[in-house]
């Protein structure tokens, strides 16, 4: 059992007037993990998010951090032992990226060149070139703010941090690539982080634990994401999670099970040489990394080279074969080693089968 | 016509008028010393109100409607009733063009500071700054530019409107305007217009050079202007509405 780093004691927020907001909140959140609130607009998430470190006073509860209640030390203390990202990345238009980054530090003393040193190792932290430093926030690019703030959260090397929607805002290439680096951040800093978040998708992808806020600000289900894929509490959460959930809990399946075929490749030269013939035919480049495909035609007629589907690296998880299989215009996907080179073939219907038997073996052994 | 006009010329460069207690250096800086008086007593009144306005939100009814009052008051009564009130000397006017002075610094300074993003005052108070270091290290430093328009503003107005001063015999350049109405010398009023007038032109190039030079740094008041540099100092669209929105 992991040790509880953030408690809600029967916490609730009511503004004047309203509905409540936070309905009777009891949770704990686990050190050194990724827990997600996701909900809909108007959840509670974002309000629960932000008692934490007091920018919401509770109408009535209490809640602990490391084992403390948040009113026995001063709001601005408090906030600064936490790191903050938010949507819009919250930068001072009128500051360096580097001062910006150093704004906690100097906060709590910390003299001017040693933030500013402590600013530029974290700009490579977050990866970005050190010569953004002396830029202004205006001039970078969204995805690039959004790293400077998860910079500024991390400067005074808080044990909590706090993040509210803070991908939201950028475009899912970029939103891919940002997640991705959080993961990789995690696995070295071990942080206790709260990630707010209106999708499902987010959600599963980075939370060890997902809560799911309904409506009324009551709390809909609390467990690890592939338990809410699997089991929804409640109408509420399966309709939330949505009809592909069945597919996205393949994204917790290993694909130990499924067989990889041998493949025999050609390089362009070959194929143009061989001509056509009646079938599909992986093509790769020199290092053998997948190209496409080139489809069947008459014996001799000119190939014509089609781009393959997504690729299956050995080690991925069902989803990543399904998809790998199903969207390859010859129905084999393609397996690929770490460096990327091609290894062989999985086939749609083997994939479906080792689904089918993780599944009997499941609900067997219950 | 010609004639009021070469007379003006004629008293303008009459080396007599430039020089001796009377003289138009004397007079611009008295000008000068007014102007540079109402302003600090103005600014000290009205800085701390908008910021605490600004910051809070509250009062923000009260201002608005005592600010839009005080703009309709008639200067010249005001300097009457004043004087009338406190006697001859040099406060009761002052006192008066403070009055005056006050609605377009509070109204800029409470612009300012509540066009500032709410996310990065929000972020700010996240961050774990207190409230004071939240007004004066996020909210002031951006809402300056707005703020230094309403000062511009402010300046203008107090260096037309201190000719006044010269109705109960304090000097400044409005002595060439009564002196001129009362001897019926038009040379003088228009030359004394002239020199307030070019004053007032001067002093707000000054002001908007300063603003150029220091105020514009990191674009504060326009996000995402400009990806290659913060702003571009040269750019005369910029420098275009630097003036206007110091002369509207």
């Amino acid at each position: 059992m992991a040790e509880a780093m953030i408690e809600f004691q029967n916490v609730t927020k009511q503004y004047q007037g309203g509905q409540a907001a936070v309905d009777g909140l009891t949770m704990s959140i686990d050190k050194g993990a990724i827990t997600v609130f996701v909900g809909p607009s108007g959840c509670g998430k974002t309000t629960s998010l932000r008692m934490i470190n007091r920018m919401v006073e509770p109408t009535s509860g209490v809640i602990t951090v490391g084992g403390a209640d948040i009113t026995s030390v001063p709001a601005p203390q408090l906030r600064r032992s936490m790191g903050y990202v938010m949507q819009s990345s919250g930068l001072m238009p009128h500051r360096s990226v580097l001062d910006n980054i150093a704004t906690v530090p100097r906060l709590n003393g910390v003299s001017k060149a040693d933030a500013r040193k402590r600013a530029q190792e974290l700009l490579d932290v977050v990866g970005l070139a050190s010569s953004l430093g002396k830029r202004y926030p205006s001039q970078l690019s969204g995805g690039q703010q959004q790293r400077v703030g998860v910079a500024r959260a991390l400067a005074a090397d808080p044990p909590v941090l706090l993040m509210d929607e803070p991908f939201s805002a950028v475009d899912p290439v970029v939103r891919d690539e940002l997640q991705q680096e959080l993961l990789r951040l995690q696995r070295d800093l071990a942080k206790t982080i709260v990630f707010v978040t209106h999708d499902i998708d987010e959600a599963t992808v980075l939370g060890d634990k997902v809560a799911v806020f309904g409506l009324g600000g009551k709390l809909a289900q609390y467990a690890a994401p592939e338990e809410i894929l699997r089991a929804p509490a409640n109408d509420f959460v399966a309709s939330f999670v949505g009809r592909d959930r069945g597919f996205r809990h393949l994204g917790f399946s290993p694909s130990d099970g499924v067989t990889i075929h041998p493949v025999r490749p050609v390089t362009p030269e070959q194929l143009r040489q061989e001509g056509s013939s009646g079938d599909w035919r992986l093509v790769v480049d020199d290092a053998l990394r997948p190209l496409g495909w080139a489809g069947p035609g008459p014996a001799g007629a000119e190939p014509v080279m089609v781009a393959g589907g997504s690729l299956f690296r050995k080690g991925d998880t069902l989803r990543r074969a399904l998809d790998a299989a199903l969207s390859s215009p010859s129905g084999f996907g393609v397996a690929v080693d770490d460096d990327g080179r091609a290894a062989g073939l999985i086939a749609a219907a083997e994939v479906l089968a080792v689904i089918e038997s993780d599944r009997n073996i499941r609900h067997g052994g219950l | 016509m010609s004639n009021v006009v070469t007379d003006t010329i004629a008293w303008l460069t009459d080396p007599a008028n430039w020089s001796g207690s009377a003289g138009i250096p004397v007079r611009l800086a008295e000008h000068l010393l007014y102007t540079g008086l109402v302003m600090v007593i103005a600014m000290a009144i009205a800085i701390p109100i908008g910021l605490f306005v600004g910051h809070t939100g509250r009062g923000r009814v009260a201002i608005v409607a005592l600010a839009g009052a005080l703009r309709a008051l008639p200067t010249l009564g005001l300097l009457t009733l004043f004087v009338l009130l406190a006697g001859i000397g040099l406060m009761p006017p002052i006192w008066a063009l403070v009055i005056l002075t006050v609605p377009p610094l509070l109204a800029g300074t409470y612009a300012g500071i509540s066009s500032v993003d709410r996310n990065v005052v929000d972020a700010a108070r996240a961050m774990g700054m207190t409230e004071m270091q939240v007004l004066f290290r996020a909210e002031f430093p951006n809402a300056l530019p707005v703020m230094y328009g309403g000062f511009r503003t402010g300046v203008l107005q107090v260096i037309a409107t201190v000719s006044v001063v010269a109705y109960i015999n304090l000097g400044g350049l409005g002595r060439y305007l009564f002196d001129g109405l009362v001897l019926s010398d038009f040379p003088q009023m228009l030359g004394g217009s002239l020199l307030i007038a070019g004053l007032a032109i001067t002093v707000d190039l000054v002001l908007a050079l300063i603003q150029r030079l220091f105020l514009s740094r990191g674009a504060s008041s326009q996000p995402n202007r400009s990806q290659q540099a913060a702003v571009d100092l040269t750019d005369p669209a910029l420098a275009e509405t630097v003036v206007q929105g110091g002369t509207s």
